[in-house]
């Protein structure tokens, strides 16, 4: 799976989560750029990612992702 | 919602949260409010998240106080102003078996053990006692799960110096307390975690990131539960069971196969899971629930097939059998109609996947759990489910199946009048009619809850609130009960009154539609007036409110002889009888008695 193809099955993620069909996902968004990003909707995000891809981030992973695109990269990286 | 219905996927419940909610809201009104104060030993945002979304499927609209993290205990005890102005309805203490502080130790004494033990539930019972005196109002507490290590191995569960053991005796203690206290309800930590499986539970990455007591997908797990306690407490309970019969209570089909090839008993292993599942649904009976059967057969054939003689159930077991070859949905119907129950209070039982299908459309109201195709998954689907969730469980539900039985005789008897008064008088009819006493609190919290149809006014009231309107001086209580020669049907009709100088405000008025057409309003009406008459006062005012289920009482008022004085576009009304003392007593029928006891 290319970094793209991330991105792309990440937006339904995205869309979901936050109930906004509008959202664009791509490697430079971050949570300043989506609307009920908080801490707490991170976990639901990260859960729901996780269920996505059939993989788990490890913890210092969760805490460090700047954004959309490292996430991507954790997922190449782990499936 | 199927989304929201057992089984459900949690991380799609979790993932789509925001916009089932929306879908929700959406969805027309007339949800009950309630307040929900969330006092947390833990992060409590997505158990608030699912909690929501299952009270609201189910109409509950919830407001949430939600405690900052890991503040229960100062919450409970010195409330700052954003929880004492809130004024919960329900009070939950979501704590976790991370939140006991002090373990024994290996080195500890039994005394020091003890003495630990004391100490720890000092802390719960004072914030128990605490949170009831402050809300009136009921408090569900969570026990403990089992924790996620043992020190010991296997000797950690009977060792007193074991974690898992002293996680049991505190469980002992907080059930002991629950049965000692109303309003006052256990959710079983210990058993949900379980059967989730523990070590899925104590997922230790949501525990250290985020202080999740419980992995992300064991959430809603919990979170279903607290809302089934929540649904009972507030009348959301389903009241009957509308079973099918064929390959759901037995394996076979008894037109083609005959009784004595049925699967029903030790013979074989099919046999013996529907002989579990009827053992099951016929316990049901013992905490108020009503069995009845919707069958595509000859009543001959499935009435023999409940006769099966390993059968658990028995066709005595059923308030209403229909056997017909009517489509389910209008029998369905016909059994709501039949026990005077609402369609929404159903839970229909098939193997087919069609029939619950048409039901699905007929009756959006019923629940229709989806079966799987093994029927030794039946049970625990029924189960998990959690229909009937009990909170209270009084007299009146652990005989409703007997009384719904004479209720049939009644009827039988009936059919030989041709004049109505004849047949009442027959039925020799006494009625006990006595303000709210402590002994039916609950029993009269319960039908404020259940009551539709034959409600003015829809008020629900918990135990507290009903406890709260009986001293109060200002307000006039009644209850009535009523038996007659088939037996007693307990208390089945409310009245309350708010007594200003002269007049008095009728708040609540409902009658149980078990005793539809008997004469029982018009013996509480008297009682009411004669109530008032002795209070001196001289005008009393109705009150209705239409919802979409009471449409039965519209001219309730009209036919005690009040007149009206209000109504508005929504078609609320207010009436008034004036002067009291004009007033000439209705009941003709029943022999009233003021005792409240018997």
């Amino acid at each position: 799976m290319s970094r793209e193809e991330v991105l792309e099955r990440l937006q339904p993620v995205f869309r979901d989560v936050f109930d906004d069909d509008s959202i664009t996902v791509t490697a430079e968004t971050t949570a300043a750029d989506v609307d009920g990003w908080d801490s707490l909707e991170h976990i639901n995000l990260i859960n729901a990612v996780e269920q996505a891809f059939g993989m788990k981030f490890d913890m210092g992973q969760i805490l460090t992702m700047k954004n959309v695109g490292e996430m991507a990269d954790i997922i190449l990286s782990r499936i | 919602m199927r989304e929201l219905e057992y089984p459900f996927n949690s991380n799609d419940i979790l993932k789509r949260a925001r916009r089932l909610k929306r879908e929700l809201l959406a969805r027309g009104s007339g949800r009950l409010k309630k307040k929900i104060a969330v006092l947390g030993g833990s992060t409590t945002h997505d158990i608030i998240r699912a909690m929501e979304l299952f009270l609201l499927d189910a109409g509950i609209e919830p407001e949430f106080y939600e405690s900052e993290y890991a503040q229960y205990w100062q919450d409970a005890m010195f409330p700052g102003e954003k929880l004492s102005t809130f004024a919960p309805d329900i009070v939950l203490i979501c704590t976790s078996v991370r939140n006991i502080r002090t373990w024994p130790q290996i080195g500890d004494s039994t005394e020091q053990i003890a003495r630990l033990e004391e100490e720890e539930i000092a802390r719960y019972t004072g914030m128990w006692d605490k949170l009831s005196a402050d809300y009136h109002c009921p408090v569900i507490q969570n026990n403990f799960e089992d924790p996620s290590w043992r020190l010991m191995g296997n000797r950690d569960g009977w060792d007193s110096h074991g974690r898992v053991r002293y996680v049991r005796r505190l469980n002992e203690r907080f059930a002991a307390y629950a049965e000692a206290h109303e309003s006052f309800y256990l959710c079983d930590l210990a058993y949900i975690a379980a059967s989730y499986g523990l070590d899925r539970w104590h997922d230790p990455l949501y525990w250290y990131m985020y202080k999740y007591a419980m992995g992300m997908e064991a959430i809603p797990y919990y979170a279903w539960n607290v809302a089934a306690i929540i649904r009972s407490l507030f009348g959301k309970n389903k009241k009957a069971l509308v079973l099918d019969l064929d390959n759901t209570l037995w394996g076979g089909v008894v037109g083609d196969d005959g009784v004595e090839n049925l699967e029903i008993g030790e013979e074989t292993a099919v046999g013996e899971a529907y002989a579990e599942f009827q053992e099951y649904l016929r316990a049901q009976k013992e905490i108020g629930v009503l069995l009845t059967v919707d069958s595509k057969n000859d009543e001959e054939n499935a009435l023999a097939g409940l006769s099966h003689p390993d059968g658990r159930l028995k066709p005595e077991d059923f308030v209403c059998i229909k056997a017909n070859w009517e489509p389910k949905s209008v029998n369905a119907a016909g059994i709501a109609q039949t026990l005077h129950i609402l369609e929404d209070s159903l839970v229909f039982v098939d193997d087919n996947p069609a029939e619950r299908e048409i039901v699905r459309q007929q009756l959006p109201g019923t629940a229709v759990p989806e079966l799987p195709r093994e029927p030794e998954q039946y049970l625990r689907i029924l189960d998990r489910s959690a229909f009937f969730e009990v909170t209270n469980l009084t007299e009146d539900d652990r005989g409703r199946t007997q009384m719904m039985r004479a209720n049939a005789d009644r009827e039988a008897l009936k059919s030989t009048f041709a004049d109505y008064g004849a047949y009442l008088r027959s039925l020799e009819m006494t009625a006990r009619i006595h303000a709210f006493d402590p002994v039916h609190y609950a029993r009269i919290s319960q039908l404020t809850n259940k009551s539709n149809q034959f409600n003015l006014t829809t008020r629900r009231f918990t135990q507290d609130e009903i406890a709260a309107l009986a001293e109060d001086e200002h307000s006039i209580t009644l209850c009535g009960s009523l038996a007659d020669r088939f037996g007693d049907n307990g208390i089945v009709s409310l009245v309350a009154g708010r007594v200003e100088g002269s007049e008095c405000h009728i708040t609540l008025w409902l009658m149980s539609c078990r005793v539809l057409k008997r004469g029982m309003e018009q013996a509480m009406m008297d009682a009411l007036a004669a109530e008032c008459a002795k209070r001196g006062v001289t005008k009393i005012f109705g009150y209705y409110y239409p919802t979409a289920k009471n449409g039965m009482v519209r001219d309730f008022y009209d036919e005690r002889g009040f007149a009206l004085i209000k109504s508005d576009e929504e078609g609320n009304t207010i009436w008034v009888l004036d002067p009291v003392g004009a007033y000439e007593p209705q009941n003709q029928f029943i022999r009233v008695t003021e005792g409240g006891e018997q």
